[in-house]
C-alpha cells in the first residue's frame, strides 16, 4: 500500500509492523510525532505494546535496558539533548548486549540553542557501541527500522537509525508499506537465547575485573565485524520479500566521475539531485553516499573510488578541533586501503542550514578546479 | 564493600537479645563479599525469604551490586540485573513491563538499591515511577553515606554526622532527607520502614508488600560498620539502638495517608547510639541536642498520626 506520509510517521508504522512490545520515550523537538503516534497506535489497540510514559530521555533508555532483558522487542526514538542524556546507558545497552532499536531524529546540540538539524547528535555518540545508520528518504527509514531490529537482533547490538530532523522527519513523501503479514514473514519474533528468566536464573552485567572485561569489549568488536555480512544477508532477504535494498555506500554516477562527493542524509539527496543537474551539462561528477557510521563501511567504500578521483567529504556535523566526523572516518577507511590522494573535508548546513544546489555545485567547481583546501577544513555557506 | 579501617567506638553496655525471629533455610546467599556486620546481606536473604523463587532483583551500582560477586561468580538465587547507578527505577519499570508482556505478571520486581542509588542520583526517576505507580517492590537499603565509594555523605546522612566529605569541622549540617513523607506525597499504595533487628516486623512487611500491587517501598536501616566506624559486632545493636531512640522509627504509610507506628520507641538509648560509632565522635554537646530533638519531633508527628488514624498496629491486617 502506497501512503504519502511525514519520516517520522515511517518510523512509527515499522515499529507497528516490527510487533515491538515495549515502547518507551520522552518528548523532544523534531522527534516528538513519533512519541505521539505510537502512543495513538498502542492506545488504540493496533499494537499488543506497553508505552511507558517516562520522565526523561535517561530513563526511556534505562526502561528499555530492563524490558530488553526480559527478552521483548523494544523502542524508543530521541533528538540532541536527549540523546546526550541517554549517553551513559548507551554504553550499558551495548555493554549488556541487547537488542534495542532507536530512531535519533538528527538535531544539532545547544548551546546555543536550536532545535534545527544537523549530525552533530548522532556522531557523537559514534564510540558507545551502537549500529548507526543514516537515511534519505522516509521509504528508507521503514525499511531500514523493520531491518534494524532483524540485524540488532542476529548480532545482539543495539541499533540507532537516523535521519534530518524537519528535512526528513517532518517532510512527507510516498512511501510502500509493508505488508503486516510479509512482515511477520520476515521479522518473526524476537526469541532470545538470555534473558530474566525465574526457572533458569542468572546475573547479568555484574562486576568485571580486569581478567574478563577486555574479553567482552573484544567479542562486541567481533559482532561489529561480523556486522557487514549480516546486514548484506537481512537486506538479501528483505529485497526478496519486498522489492527494495540498500547498501552501506550507494553510487551515483560516481564509477568513472572526476571529482565525487562522499555524503549523508538529506544533504546527499540535494547532491544527487546536483550530480544529475551536472551530469547533464557533461560534467563528470559522482556521489557516494554513506549509509552507516557504525561500523563505517571501509572496505565497500574503498572499493567505489578509483584514483586519481579527487574527493570530497560533506560533514553536516562538527567535531570541534578535528572537523567534519564522516571525513576522519573517509580517511582513516582510504589510508587503510593504501589510497594515498587528498580528502578534501567540506562543512556544510550545521544548526539547519539549508545546503543548497548552488553550495554543492561550488563544491564541485572547487574540487575540479583544484581550488578545494586539501589541509584545512572548506566552510560551505558561511557568512562572511 | 569498604576496605577502611574498622574503628570501634566502644562496647554496648548490656548485650541485646537476639530476635526470635525464626530462620527460615531457603536462601542463605552464602558466599557474598560483604563485611562482616553489615546489615545489606541480612536484609536482603530476608526479603528473599518471604518473596521467594518468582522474583527478579534490579541492582544499581553500590554495596549490593559489589558483594554478589564479580564475574562469573554471583550468590544471587533469582535473576538478578546490575544498571547504571542513576536508571534503577527506569530500569525495574522495564523488567516489569517486560514481564508482563510475557505473561509473567506474577514474578515481583525487585528494586534493591542503596541511600545514594534511591535519594540522590535516582531520585527523579523514582519520583516517577512513583507518580506512574509502577507494579514494583522497591527496596532501598540505607547505610546512610556513599559506602561503596568509601564513606562520603548522601542526602540520607544524619545531621552532623561524619564522613570523607562531611570532615571534622564540615559535619553533615542538614537533616536527613525524609523519604517517607516523599513517598507519601506521590500516594503510593504502601511505605513501611524496616530494620535488621525486627525481622518479625519486617518480614511481615514485606508479606504485606508483596500481597499490593502497585509501588511499594520499603526503607531499611542498613548497618555498615566500617561507614559507621562502627565495630562489626554491634551491627545488630545499632540497627536496634536507631530505633529505639527514635532515630529510625519503625511505621508505615498507607495510601500515603495513613500512618501507623508499628512498633513504640521507647527513646532510650540515643547517647549510647553515638558513642558506638566513630561516624558521631566529632558531634558537639549542641548538636546532639539538636538531633535528639528532631528525632523526638519527627516520632511525635508520627505518633499523632498514628493516634489520628485509629488504626491498629498488627501489620498486614487491612484497616
Ligand atoms: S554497606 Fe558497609 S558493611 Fe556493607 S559491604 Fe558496604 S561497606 Fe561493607
Amino acid at each position: 500500500m502506497r501512503q504519502v506520509i511525514s519520516g517520522n510517521e515511517a518510523a512509527s508504522l515499522a515499529v507497528k509492523l516490527a510487533r515491538v512490545q515495549v515502547i518507551s520515550a520522552y518528548p523532544i523537538t523534531p522527534q516528538t510525532t513519533i512519541a505521539e503516534k505510537l502512543s495513538e497506535i498502542c492506545g488504540s489497540g493496533e499494537l499488543a505494546a506497553r508505552f511507558v510514559r517516562v520522565e526523561s530521555e535517561h530513563s526511556a533508555m534505562s526502561t528499555l535496558i530492563g524490558a530488553a532483558s526480559t527478552g521483548v522487542r523494544t523502542f524508543t526514538a530521541t533528538s540532541a539533548q536527549g540523546l546526550a542524556l541517554m549517553h551513559e546507558p548507551l554504553f550499558w545497552a551495548s555493554g549488556a548486549r541487547l537488542p534495542i532499536v532507536m530512531v535519533d531524529v538528527n538535531r544539532a546540540m545547544a548551546a546555543p540553542w536550536t532545535i534545527w538539524c544537523d549530525q552533530t547528535d548522532s556522531v557523537a555518540q559514534r564510540d558507545t557501541g551502537w549500529l548507526q545508520f543514516y537515511c534519505w528518504s522516509n521509504q528508507e527509514i521503514i525499511d531500514t527500522v523493520i531491518c534494524a531490529f532483524k540485524i540488532a537482533e542476529k548480532l545482539l547490538v543495539p541499533c540507532m537509525v537516523c535521519y534530518d530532523g524537519f528535512f526528513i522527519s517532518h517532510t512527507y513523501e510516498p512511501v510502500e508499506i509493508p505488508e503486516q503479514k510479509d512482515v511477520d514473514e520476515f521479522l518473526p519474533p524476537r526469541n532470545a537465547e538470555y534473558k530474566l528468566d525465574t526457572e533458569n536464573p542468572h546475573t547479568f552485567s555484574g562486576g568485571t575485573l580486569p581478567n574478563y572485561f577486555m574479553e567482552f569489549r573484544y567479542k562486541l568488536q567481533r559482532a561489529f565485524e561480523r556486522a557487514p555480512e549480516v546486514i548484506a544477508r537481512v537486506y538479501g532477504e528483505y529485497v526478496q520479500c519486498f522489492d527494495r535494498t540498500y547498501d552501506s555506500v550507494e553510487s551515483y554516477a560516481a564509477d568513472d566521475a572526476d571529482a565525487v562527493l562522499v555524503a549523508s542524509g538529506s544533504a546527499a539527496s540535494t547532491v544527487w539531485h546536483t550530480v544529475k543537474a551536472l551530469r547533464d551539462q557533461g560534467r563528470k561528477v559522482g556521489l557516494l553516499r554513506i549509509r552507516q557510521l557504525r561500523p563505517f563501511p571501509a572496505a565497500e567504500l574503498a572499493a567505489k573510488i578509483h584514483p586519481p578521483q579527487r574527493i570530497g567529504v560533506l560533514d553536516r556535523n562538527l567535531s570541534p578541533g578535528t572537523g567534519g566526523v564522516f571525513t576522519q572516518e573517509v580517511r582513516a577507511a582510504l589510508h587503510r586501503d593504501g589510497h594515498t590522494g587528498r580528502i578534501h573535508e567540506f562543512i556544510a548546513g550545521l544548526g539547519g542550514r539549508d545546503i543548497t544546489m548552488n553550495n554543492i555545485i561550488d563544491i564541485y567547481d572547487r574540487l575540479e578546479q583544484k581550488t578545494a583546501n586539501a589541509s584545512a577544513i572548506n566552510w560551505v555557506g558561511l557568512n562572511p | 564493600m569498604n576496605q577502611g579501617p574498622h574503628s570501634a567506638a566502644g562496647r554496648p553496655a548490656a548485650a541485646v537479645a537476639m530476635t526470635d525471629y525464626e530462620f527460615c533455610s531457603q536462601y542463605d546467599l552464602y558466599g557474598h563479599m560483604a563485611c562482616p556486620g553489615c546489615g545489606e546481606k541480612i536484609l536482603l536473604r530476608h526479603i528473599l525469604n518471604v518473596l521467594g523463587p518468582e522474583t527478579v532483583i534490579v541492582c544499581p551500582a553500590g554495596c549490593a551490586a559489589v558483594t554478589d560477586g564479580v564475574f562469573p561468580h554471583s550468590i544471587s538465587p533469582v535473576p538478578f540485573l546490575h544498571v547504571p547507578f542513576d536508571a534503577t527505577p527506569a530500569a525495574a519499570a522495564g523488567v516489569r513491563a517486560g514481564l508482563d508482556l510475557s505473561g509473567r505478571k506474577h514474578v515481583t520486581v525487585l528494586a534493591w538499591a542503596g541511600d545514594g542509588a534511591t535519594f540522590d542520583i535516582g531520585m527523579g526517576a523514582l519520583s516517577a515511577i512513583a507518580e506512574r505507580n509502577e507494579n514494583i517492590l522497591y527496596v532501598c537499603y540505607d547505610n546512610e553515606a556513599y559506602m561503596n565509594t568509601g564513606i562520603q555523605r548522601s542526602s540520607a546522612t544524619p545531621y552532623g554526622g561524619w564522613s570523607t566529605t562531611t570532615p571534622k569541622g564540615q559535619l553533615k549540617a542538614e537533616p536527613k532527607k525524609n523519604i517517607g513523607a516523599i513517598m507519601a506525597a506521590h500516594r503510593i499504595p504502601y511505605f513501611a520502614s524496616g530494620s535488621p533487628a525486627f525481622l518479625d516486623d519486617l518480614t511481615a512487611k514485606v508479606a504485606q508488600a508483596k500481597r499490593l500491587s502497585g509501588l511499594r517501598f520499603l526503607h531499611l536501616l542498613s548497618p555498615c560498620p566500617p561507614g559507621w566506624k562502627a565495630d562489626p559486632r554491634d551491627g545488630i545493636t545499632l540497627a536496634r539502638l536507631a530505633v529505639e531512640s527514635r532515630l529510625f522509627p519503625l511505621y508505615e504509610i498507607i495510601e500515603g495517608t495513613h500512618y501507623r507506628l508499628t512498633h513504640e520507641s521507647s527513646g532510650a538509648g540515643f547517647d549510647e547510639y553515638l558513642q558506638l560509632q566513630g561516624r558521631f565522635r566529632y558531634m558537639s554537646a549542641g548538636d546532639r541536642r539538636i538531633l535528639q530533638a528532631d528525632a523526638d519531633r519527627f516520632y511525635a508527628q508520627l505518633t499523632l498520626r498514628h493516634n489520628r488514624n485509629g488504626e491498629t498496629t498488627v501489620i498486614g491486617e487491612e484497616p
